[in-house]
């Protein structure tokens, strides 16, 4: 614990804990927790106005490592644990930190009405398709034929995307980033952050025990560049070394082509807006794999929307003008009474 | 429920049982119904054809047909109004009763004439589709009763019966008229499933009767069987049995059900502690009420989070107490079993939070309209690992009001999760309530530490509670969770000794709460021949039961424990009082393998499990059987 502290003062060290971390050495969480306590300070937040919420996996111990208030809840409960701390709380800054595991499979369902609702929680997803905490298992996210401990012919659990499940539930904030690239992650929690209304960002994670390398495609600095795509509001959809890449519609079906080739100009090209309304081009985007189409990283999408919370409070505001603040003798004695004497 | 004194009749009816006369008995299980309506609904045929049903069932019944003067008077008029009165009870039954418990009121002009008869609290079933601007003209009514809150004090289901029939009937190839007709039969099928009578006979009758306009009796068939799927479908409750006292006590008085009143009694303790109140809540019969009643009270610092599921239910209010409110969930028996992982993290993270269980027939979906006492051993023991809750139950409706306050006054004192027990006769039942002056009820004191000095998230008070913190609070900053913890700081801890430690000091902060319980109220001797241990609904049945029993001559008393877990301290020397104790439950006897197991003495059981509380014989008799 430390003394109080102006909000304008507070550092990086300020959101360190005393607890050690206990995270395998080289596991992609340090690099996101890092981020985190970096992005704090920044936010002009008081250090106590913080909570983090988690379920369980080795993503969920984030909170013991946060010098702010936290829990760790039980598996797949966060997001309803944390959604009743903003109602009862609005000001503070909640936050939820899950893993694939705890998400969505467990936890489908607190969170995909988290997003439905767009109550103010900054939900970050550390996604390394694989079950850490148990040793090894499949999850929502493995890949098809996927060898791990329970499917050792390889699995035939068909994965899904979470930013394509946020996106289906109604997220009016969606991004994906990745542990490695520490600076276009910083980015993207920043924007979450200053998101209103649920905010849903998925962190490519790499388990270096149980399922190491499954992003190498998108990180490794050598091809990265052709496999991945760096979302940017209003600008055509652009990849590659030479950033002569592209992607254009075929009807509905994308197409990767190459500016300059067979008269393709930038023209041609797919320009990504994450404000569009319909979220129907960040879940073309949200469809998107390798090796056919580079993987999207960025805000897929960002409107705005009425805060569940906000909403929330002008429901009391409306009942209060209409009927007066509530007391309890007259509630008391509403409705149909009788006297005995 | 109505009341019928014994009369000197009643004592020579009874006189040939063999056992001493008796003085007269107040019984109060019996109903009374009234079904009115335009003499053209054919209420009269609805109340005969009831009344047979009943008869079947091997009910007595007295009837009371109110025509009238015309055969057909003009619809909707305040003079063409039929009405059918049946009072029918598990014993015998003298008059139609004073004060119908159910009317059914197919019009406006019908519900004018007779609202006043109702019993406070009573059940009106209207038939909405008739209360057209027309038909409330023609009634005298300047605003729709239904929809203005001036029935607020009864039990309102309303109901198109007109266009469910007509629904139902709409591939029949029936005129509108005939169709029409059709709707007494689905007003039978109501209250046919209100009062859990089989259909078959009366579609026998109704074949019989119109045996030869076939496609008439398959018409009405159909609607009986429409009326009798959709009360199965509403969940619509009948109230068993209630205690009158005879003196009763002056004052102000309003009808309100169990769940009506729990969540009075939820708002009353955000008032008087100034803390708001959070429900996160899924719905299900029969505890869905409580969240209704709430979800209209957000002029009162009052949040209601109506969630996915019930996990998110007790999952959010978990969240909420976290945010230093008072956090609440409200379940029935499947749903508490959803909640059970969530049950034991709130043990663990020791925050207040008041978990209602209005129990109802088990186990999995069971019977969910039905009542049943069936949920105990759930409430102590359910959970895994050493997980100690204070469990409470209310004894009756208006009880329902003083447990809420009690359920939050020990959850706060004490930092820890609270169940309360009620039950689908109780939470939809209503009795009077004597209003009490806010001033009178117990304050409730919530105290946040925010003070950082020497602050160690788990040190604890003179009860063994912790410090609930507000987030939001500087210097405090502090994780919790469901990891076992140290005993001081809270930090993640396997350390062994410090587990044992940890399980020893959650087990003695509950069971440190019965020093903190009032003593224990007998009615009857203190000491004697009998003692009838009772909780929850059967409160009633057994106050009648000893009543009578006593009446007799018998040494018979009677404690209703409130506070189940832990016991209060006075109980253990109180059961040693008694020759024999019986135990009256809904259930195969789970109170009385607790206090086997607790004060190792043998109790008889009484147990039940169909759905139906106790009637009074049933206890008077074991009463006897025991003496
Ligand atoms: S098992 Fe994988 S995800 Fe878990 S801490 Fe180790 S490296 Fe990280």
């Amino acid at each position: 614990m430390t003394d109080m502290t102006e909000p304008a003062t507070l550092t990086k060290k300020d959101f360190e804990t005393n607890q050690d971390v206990r995270w395998c050495p080289g596991c992609g969480d340090y690099a996101v927790l890092a981020q985190v306590q970096k992005l704090m300070p920044t936010l002009g937040i008081p250090r106590e106005n913080f909570a983090f919420i988690s379920g369980i996996g080795c993503s969920s111990r984030f909170p013991y490592y946060m010098e702010t208030y936290g829990m760790h809840s039980i598996h797949g409960r966060a997001p309803a644990v944390a959604s009743g701390l903003k109602l009862a709380r609005p000001e503070l800054s909640v936050w939820v930190v899950t893993g694939d595991g705890d998400a969505l499979a467990i936890g489908g369902n607190h969170f995909i009405h988290a997003m439905r609702r767009n109550i103010g929680l900054k939900i970050i997803l550390l996604n390394n398709r694989i079950y850490g905490l148990t040793k090894g298992q499949y999850s929502p996210t493995s890949q098809l034929g996927m060898k791990t401990k329970t499917t050792p012919q390889g699995s035939i659990d068909r994965p899904f995307s979470p930013v394509a499940v946020a996106l289906g539930a109604g997220a009016t904030f969606v991004a994906r980033t990745v542990d490695s690239d520490l600076a276009h992650m910083a980015q993207v929690l920043r924007r979450a952050a200053e998101h209103e209304g649920t905010a849903f960002v998925e962190v490519y994670q790499n388990c270096i025990v149980f399922n190491d390398g499954a992003y190498d495609a998108i990180t490794d600095k050598a091809v990265r560049d052709d496999a991945r795509l760096l979302l940017e509001h209003g600008k055509p959809l652009l990849y590659g070394k030479g950033r002569d890449k592209g992607i254009r519609l075929r009807g509905l079906e994308p197409e990767a082509v190459t500016v300059g080739e067979d008269g393709v100009t930038e023209a041609d090209l797919v320009v990504h807006d994450e404000a569009a309304d319909h979220s129907g081009l960040a879940f073309f985007l949200s469809q998107f794999d390798a090796p056919k189409l580079p993987v999207p990283l960025g805000v897929f999408r960002a409107v705005s929307a009425p805060a569940y919370e906000d909403m929330n409070n002008q429901l009391h505001a409306d009942a209060e003008a209409r009927r007066g603040r509530g007391d309890l003798a007259g509630l008391f004695n509403s409705g149909d009474t009788w006297t005995i004497d | 429920m109505s009341v019928s004194a014994g009369t000197a009749e009643v004592e020579a009816k009874r006189a040939g049982n063999g056992r001493a006369p008796r003085r007269p008995v107040e019984e109060l299980d019996s109903v009374v119904i009234r079904f009115v309506g335009d003499s053209g609904d054919g209420m009269q045929l609805t109340g005969n054809e009831f009344s047979k049903a009943i008869a079947k069932a091997g009910h007595d019944f007295a009837t009371h047909p109110d025509y009238p003067s015309e055969i057909r008077a003009p619809t909707g008029t305040l003079f063409g109004v039929s009405g059918y009165q049946i009072q029918f009870a598990s014993r015998q039954v003298f008059t139609s009763g004073d004060a119908p418990d159910v009317l059914v009121a197919m019009n406006p002009a019908a519900l004018k004439t007779n609202l006043a008869d109702v019993k406070h609290g009573g059940i009106i079933i209207a038939n909405g589709g008739a209360f057209t601007d027309n038909n409330l003209a023609k009634a005298g009514y300047k605003s729709n009763p239904l929809e203005d809150g001036s029935l607020g004090g009864y039990r309102l289901y309303r109901i198109d019966i007109s266009d469910l029939t007509a629904h139902a009937l709409k591939d029949a190839g029936l005129s509108k008229k005939d169709v029409g007709r059709c709707k007494n039969y689905y007003a039978l099928g109501l209250m046919l499933s209100l009062y859990s009578r089989p259909l078959e006979r009366e579609e026998e009758d109704i074949r019989r009767k119109f045996a030869r306009k076939p496609e008439i009796a398959g018409a009405n068939v159909l609607a009986l069987r429409a009326g009798y799927a959709y009360a199965d479908a509403t969940e619509m409750f009948i109230t068993a049995y209630r205690v009158r006292s005879a003196d009763i006590r002056p004052g102000t008085y309003r009808s309100l059900t169990g769940n009506h009143a729990a969540a009075l009694g939820f708002v009353a303790a955000s008032e008087l502690s100034g803390v708001p109140l959070f429900l996160g809540s899924y719905p299900i019969t029969p505890a869905t009420d409580i969240l209704h009643e709430l979800s209209a009270l957000k002029h009162f610092n009052v949040t209601t989070f109506q969630a996915e599921d019930e996990i998110a239910g007790i999952c959010s209010a978990i969240g909420a107490a976290y945010g230093g409110v008072l956090g609440m969930t409200t379940t029935s028996g499947p749903g508490m079993a959803l909640k059970t992982e969530a049950l034991g993290l709130a043990v663990m993270l020791e925050l207040p939070l008041v978990i209602v269980n209005v129990q109802r027939g088990g186990p999995s979906t069971g019977l969910p309209t039905k009542i049943e006492q069936s949920d105990l051993l759930q409430a102590v023991y359910g959970r895994n690992g050493e997980c100690p809750i204070p469990v409470i139950a209310s004894s009756s409706p208006a009880d329902c009001f003083d447990c809420a306050i009690e359920a939050f006054r020990l959850a706060v004192k004490y930092m820890t999760p609270v169940i309360l027990l009620s039950d689908g006769g109780i939470g939809n039942a209503a009795e009077p309530w004597r209003i009490p002056d806010p001033a009178s009820l117990p304050k409730l004191e919530v105290k946040f530490r925010t003070d950082a000095e020497g602050f160690q998230a788990y040190a604890r008070d003179a009860n063994l509670a912790r410090a609930w913190v507000r987030p939001g609070t500087p210097g405090m900053e502090h994780r919790i969770g469901g990891l076992e913890k140290d005993f001081l700081t809270g930090n993640i801890s396997h350390d062994p000794d410090n587990h044992q430690r940890m399980v020893e000091v959650r087990a003695a902060k509950v069971a440190g709460i019965a020093g903190d319980i009032p003593p224990l109220r007998v009615e009857g001797p203190e000491k004697g021949d009998l003692l009838i241990v009772g909780w929850g609904s059967t409160y009633g049945s057994i106050v009648q039961a000893r009543e009578q029993a006593a009446a007799e001559g018998y040494s018979v008393a009677h404690v209703h424990l409130r506070h189940l877990n832990p016991f209060p301290q006075d109980l253990g020397d109180l059961l040693k009082r008694y020759r024999t104790v019986l135990v009256p439950e809904m259930n195969l006897g789970q109170l009385s393998r607790l206090l086997r197991e607790r004060y190792l003495r043998e109790v008889v059981p009484l147990n039940k499990v169909q759905g139906k509380p106790f009637k009074v014989s049933e206890i008077h008799d074991r009463i006897v059987e025991l003496m």
